[in-house]
């Protein structure tokens, strides 16, 4: 043992013998209550933005760049690939922005009675849902 | 880690612990991801409106568009605050979930490489354009 963190998982038991301590059982024992879903959906989203970002810049870089550029970025993400992962990025996205703000809340220390923030969760869901096809509808209507 | 443990160094669980204990920065890492997420919340509805604005736009209605001081500026903004709250958000998560020293480190640092990249190459564009 070299590892604090293995000093910290070792202890004696009633014999006064070295023994290791039981770890607690991982995601795959528990049934997936709403909570744990939206706090890992909301670590999922957030790198999948984090890709996401790599259309950002690829818009912007083509859009500085000449006319053929910033056709050919409009072009793609125009096309059926490209309108998959807009829609997959606008979903994260608003996901992202909803659950964000759940975060915040309870950073305030608002929030934590399991009636709340189950409904909380379900709101985040509903509220996601909803606006991810009102941005859609009106966007391809502009379109 | 398998078999009998047995304990073969001379300093104390504490004092190994006093060792890797906390740098004291953890504070300031949990504020800014705070205070950038606050910063994206009005910034993210503006770039959701502005996009859904901006559909199937020619390359001049871009143009004019970011020229404008005003959505320049909200730009940059949106740029600085989203790879900030990137980096600190991924680091988070490589922090979790890579638990070889040397493997998280370099991913940590490729990632916050990358995220400084990606702001630089998107704020010059961004100047290019509206300059």
């Amino acid at each position: 043992m070299r590892d604090v963190r293995d000093a910290l998982m070792t202890a004696r038991n009633s014999e006064g013998k070295l023994v290791r301590r039981p770890l607690s059982p991982h995601l795959q024992v528990y049934r997936w209550p709403i909570s744990m879903a939206l706090s890992i959906l909301h670590r999922v989203t957030g790198c999948a933005l984090g890709v996401g970002t790599l259309l950002l810049t690829w818009w912007l870089v083509s859009a500085a760049g000449p006319d053929e550029a910033f056709d050919r970025a409009q072009w793609f993400l125009g096309s059926a690939v490209g309108l998959l992962l807009l829609f997959g990025w606008s979903l994260a996205l608003i996901f992202h922005f909803f659950s964000g703000i759940r975060h915040l809340v309870w950073d305030s220390g608002i929030g934590f009675e399991a009636p709340t923030y189950n409904t909380s969760g379900w709101g985040v869901v509903i509220a996601t849902v909803v606006c991810t096809v009102l941005v859609w509808v009106v966007g391809l209507v502009v379109w | 880690m398998s078999g009998t443990p047995h304990i073969d160094m001379l300093r104390s669980p504490l004092g190994r612990a006093r060792g890797l204990g906390s740098a004291r920065a953890g504070s300031h890492h949990w504020w800014m991801q705070r205070l950038t997420a606050i910063a994206l919340v009005p910034l993210t509805l503006w770039f959701i409106f502005s996009v859904i604005h901006l559909a199937g736009a020619t390359h001049q209605a871009v143009i004019e568009w970011l020229s404008s001081p005003l959505t320049m500026g909200l730009m940059l903004a949106l740029i600085v605050a989203t790879f900030h709250h990137l980096q600190l958000g991924v680091q988070v998560v490589i922090e979790d979930y890579v638990h070889d020293e040397r493997a998280k480190l370099t991913a940590v640092l490729v990632v916050k490489a990358l995220c400084i990249l990606l702001a630089l190459v998107c704020i010059v564009s961004v100047l290019k354009i509206g300059l």
